[in-house]
């Protein structure tokens, strides 16, 4: 078995207001072995893109990881002091962020973010930065890259930017790359080939990748695992055919199921009624009781934990009801 | 079959006591002590006729040999006299609560008319964009151009040049419209800005594929939504406008000498700074200070306290 | 029996050139955007048709064109028989206002922050008199509003209470209960459930279709999202840089899309199911609006492109009941 690259514990992120402490993600556990692509996958509310920033270590004051570790190779970086996790990002962990309107420093040209980037981790000098930045540049499939390296975002089309941000994320060679809603900012046909880029540049580059979207298509498409979240906690995990196929819990059917798919023609979509719980209302017990066509009464009462539900863990109590009849 | 019962909504009081301005309110001790003297100096100044140790303007009350007396706790002062006289035997007190009142009115009624124009021709320019939008920006680029105590001046000779006999109440008026003038820049600029924001969400394109008339528009829905930033705007203009005001009186082209506000106040009492009778101009502006200082700490905090809403 | 919405030839050209004084100054040329540019199409009556395409195409501007926000540079549009652009008789146009509505794509801008939901569902009963609040018709107002929201899966009692107080998708249905308030029999969609997830947006468009089946409503469907259009749709119109470039019953785009762009975006739709299907890559970017290629639009893109598409604008042209503006379609080379 080998290490994993990033491991999350019992991760807790909690928000005090002044009318009480909303706890935004409860007990979030997963692993990411190293090359490997786990996509975070859940709705507006879940918490997927909180999950990303407490990683990276760019949770927005108030928040605060309440409990918990993150361990990336092995070494705790969820307590680690402002100076010491700066190191670690971009050197360890590159990340791309949806918009790449504003990913981008509009003031200067984009070789002038690549260098600054590769020569604050990486000991070359700037004329070595500079090649590497061009050589980065041509892998993301910019054309003319040593003329366009000196030019500035606003003169990028919205895909270019976002190769461009890549081209960022992956400038020093980090062992994981935490991408936020990479492609949904972008047109039907750019989403595709930023994806097929993402997935093969960071192959190559030998970069584990957790993937954050609401968007199930993409993650059929990238990841090898996933995991599904529902109000600050982890649903389902397993891999990405499984989950996606046979799905384990009611919430991953139920989302499933309200996919329009392009291969079958269906008079209604099945919905989910209700919404998300809202952070300062969630149920007892498991969280998505109240809209769960399987409820049961232990469901409203206890939370269940992830349980082996075959080949993915599911948090459901109708998995260990299963497992014990057989 | 029971009829569900339907809990009223919570009113606006309750509404506003539950929200985060409020909260904020609370959480701000200098919004507390800001607020706390606003109120007092606005206090005094509004029931002066009952709050006064004396009445200033009445001649049969004064006394030539209370003059030119120190404050109380000076030697020589008298505890009738809390702040000391002037060269005519007034209380400076009671002088001070009179001239904040008319300082006050023309501060608020001058930011009132500044907020009609400003707000009103900001959201026409706004609103209707093109030549009109153009011709109103125009006219705001030419007046922030000259400083606002030249245009106070000028519309204040001409008035003068205009009604040389003038009785007070339309001096009064012609200074506020002075200082107005002199406001409404600011407002229309920043309504301008807002209403280009708002026309262009969907809420407005909504009501016009319903129907409703462009004035309808602009007044029920988009006014609403604008008014934030100037609120807050507002509460500073307060301040610089009762510092105007008190700036034309000192120059003597504001109030009428008949109604002191604490401008004319500071004027008459520099004259016997040199002899050694500071209290005759300090406590006046003094009260100046509190009242200014108070209205912009509570605009400060305003603008805090709006701004995560206003996004 | 004529379609309820008729558009022939329909063009908006929008003036973007820089400040009269930035031109003299700087010499710079009139820029205009043809967002826009000779679209023909109808719509049946209790039908939906779908207009997709990417992020320039003019989709957008097609549904604010109908609904009158626009005005046409060129082309007419006709509802029920009648020209809409003639109908510039106050009353006439107020009365077509009432049979047309409009759903916007963002549940957060398209309901006045400052207003009660009665208030904001009430506005087109308010506005076309149809019920009159102050001569004693309000409790009559908040029956209809009532009425409406619960046609729309939410509560009566939300009438008293504001926009921010909703979810998303809350929000949408009072969007889809205010549309509905006059009754009217056509309804413009400008991507209603992008803003909404997976879940969410499967009620909305469940409660769409049930009250389309209810009413008898005429839909405009804009998306950009192919898998939703499939759900909706009866007929698919697919946009590139302003113009129509496949139009075709539902069954037949999915089943056999004959122009190029439309098979680069059937393909380029992620497989969530997995099924391993061969795709072509996909090539390129939407060309700059202010400077379209010449001839076809698509051919810098297209893998069939010859020296006739480069130079000559292909037309609309009918093929096995789909109309397809593409010369290899038409010379048969695809």
């Amino acid at each position: 078995m080998v290490a994993p690259l990033l491991e999350v514990r019992h991760l807790r992120v909690e928000f005090p207001t002044r009318r009480g402490t909303l706890l935004a993600l409860d007990d979030i556990s997963f692993e990411i072995a190293p090359g490997e692509v786990l996509g975070i996958v859940g709705e507006s509310g879940a918490g997927k893109s909180l999950t990303g920033a407490a990683i990276i270590g760019l949770l927005d004051p108030p928040g605060r990881i309440a409990g918990g570790e993150i361990r990336l190779e092995g070494q705790r970086i969820d307590n680690l002091p402002y100076e010491q996790m700066r190191a670690i990002r971009g050197r360890k962990i590159g990340a791309i962020f949806q918009d790449p309107l504003t990913s981008l420093n509009p003031l200067y040209t984009i070789g002038r973010q690549l260098t600054e980037t590769i020569q604050t981790h990486l000991p070359v000098s700037a004329e070595q930065a500079r090649q590497r930045a061009i050589r980065l540049l041509q892998e993301t499939g910019i054309p003319a890259a040593e003329q366009r390296i000196d030019q500035y975002p606003h003169q990028f089309s919205g895909g270019m930017r976002q190769r461009v941000v890549i081209a960022l994320a992956l400038a020093a060679e980090p062992k994981l790359i935490v991408a936020d809603e990479p492609t949904t900012a972008l047109d039907v046909s750019i989403q595709a080939q930023i994806i097929s880029l993402l997935k093969r540049l960071c192959r190559e580059h030998g970069a584990a990748v957790m993937l954050v979207t609401h968007d199930m298509g993409v993650i059929a498409e990238t990841c090898d695992r996933v995991a599904v979240l529902y109000a600050g906690r982890v649903a389902e995990m397993g891999p990405v055919a499984d989950v996606i196929h046979r799905p384990q819990h009611p919430y991953t059917a139920g989302l499933m199921g309200s996919i329009p798919a392009m291969d079958e023609d269906r008079e209604r979509l099945l919905q989910i009624d209700g919404s998300m719980p809202r952070l300062n209302a969630i149920p007892n017990g498991c969280a998505f009781n109240p809209r769960c066509p399987k409820v049961m009464g232990r469901c409203r009462v206890e939370r269940p934990d992830l349980m082996d539900a075959g080949a993915t863990r599911a948090a459901c109590w109708l998995v260990e009801a299963q497992s014990v009849v057989v | 079959m029971t009829i569900p019962v339907v809990p009223p909504a919570p009113g606006a009081l309750a509404r506003f006591l539950d929200g985060d301005v409020w909260h904020s309110f609370k959480a701000s001790p200098m919004a507390i002590v800001a607020a706390v003297i606003a109120f007092v100096c606005v206090f005094c100044a509004v029931f002066a006729n009952w709050v006064a140790p004396h009445n200033p303007f009445d001649l049969v009350t004064l006394d030539l040999g209370d003059a030119r007396l120190p404050p109380a706790w000076i030697e020589d002062g008298k505890s009738k006299f809390l702040l000391g006289t002037d060269d005519q035997g007034r209380d400076i007190l009671s002088a001070v609560m009179f001239g904040a009142r008319i300082s006050l009115l023309v501060g608020l009624a001058s930011v009132l008319l500044s907020l009609l124009v400003g707000v009103g021709l900001g959201l026409l320019s706004g609103f209707a964009g093109g030549k009109i939008d153009g011709f109103i920006m125009r006219i705001c680029d030419v007046m922030l151009s000259f400083p606002s105590i030249l245009i106070a001046l000028l519309i204040d000779g001409v008035g003068r040049a205009v009604f040389p006999n003038a009785h007070d109440t339309l001096a009064f008026g012609v200074l506020i419209l002075a200082i107005s003038l002199t406001g409404w820049v600011q407002y229309a600029r920043t309504v301008r800005g807002s209403t280009l924001v708002e026309r262009n969400k969907e809420y407005v394109q909504a009501a016009r594929v319903i129907g409703v008339s462009p004035y309808r528009i602009m007044v029920r829905h988009v006014l609403p939504n604008v008014l934030g930033p100037v609120l807050v705007l507002a509460t500073i203009q307060v301040a610089a406008a009762i510092l105007t005001e008190a700036t034309l009186s000192f120059l003597g082209v504001g109030v009428p000498p008949t109604s002191p506000s604490l401008g004319t106040l500071i004027r008459v009492g520099n004259d016997f700074l040199f002899s050694g009778e500071w209290w005759i101009t300090i406590f006046p502006g003094v009260m100046l200070v509190l009242i200014a200082l108070s209205v912009n700490l509570l605009g400060d905090w305003l603008r805090d306290a709006l701004n995560p809403r206003l996004r | 029996m004529t379609a309820l919405v008729e558009v022939q030839d329909l063009a908006k050209v929008f003036d973007v050139s820089a400040p009269w004084l930035n031109r003299v100054i700087e010499r710079k040329p009139r820029l205009f955007v043809h967002a826009v540019d000779g679209v023909s199409f109808s719509i049946e009556r209790g039908k939906t048709l779908a207009l997709v395409g990417e992020s320039g195409c003019g989709k957008s501007t097609v549904a604010r064109l109908l609904v009158g926000l626009y005005q046409p540079t060129r082309g007419t549009v006709r509802f029920d028989g009648q020209a809409t652009g003639a109908a510039r008789d106050p009353g006439e146009l107020r009365l077509l206002r009432r049979r047309m509505q409009m759903i916007f794509q963002d549940p957060y801008a398209s309901l006045n922050p400052r207003w009660k939901v009665l208030d904001i569902v009430g506005e087109p009963l308010r506005e076309h008199a149809l019920v009159n609040p102050s001569k004693g018709g309000a409790g009559e107002m908040r029956d209809r509003v009532a009425a409406l929201l619960q046609s729309v899966g939410l509560a009566a009692a939300d009438t008293e209470k504001f926009p921010h107080q909703f979810s998303g998708g809350q929000r949408q249905r009072i969007s889809i209960a205010r549309a509905l308030a006059t009754q009217p029999e056509f309804l413009v969609c400008d991507e209603p459930t992008s803003a909404l997830d997976v879940s969410v947006q499967a009620q909305v468009l469940n409660i769409m279709k049930d009250l389309q089946r209810k009413q008898g409503l005429t839909y405009l469907f804009i998306s950009h999202n192919l898998a939703v259009v499939r759900h909706v749709a009866d007929q698919v119109g697919v946009m590139y840089l302003g113009r129509l470039v496949e139009l075709a019953d539902k069954a037949d785009l999915f089943a056999k899309a004959r122009h190029p762009y439309t098979r680069m975006l059937l393909d380029a739709i992620p497989d969530i199911h997995m099924s391993g299907r061969r795709r072509t890559p996909v090539q390129g970017e939407v060309p700059n609006p202010l400077s379209p290629p010449a001839g076809c639009a698509f051919h810098p893109r297209c893998p069939n492109a010859n020296a006739r598409c480069s130079a000559e604008r292909p037309a609309l042209k009918t093929f096995a009941g789909i109309q397809v503006a593409c010369h290899a379609v038409e010379e048969g080379r695809i």
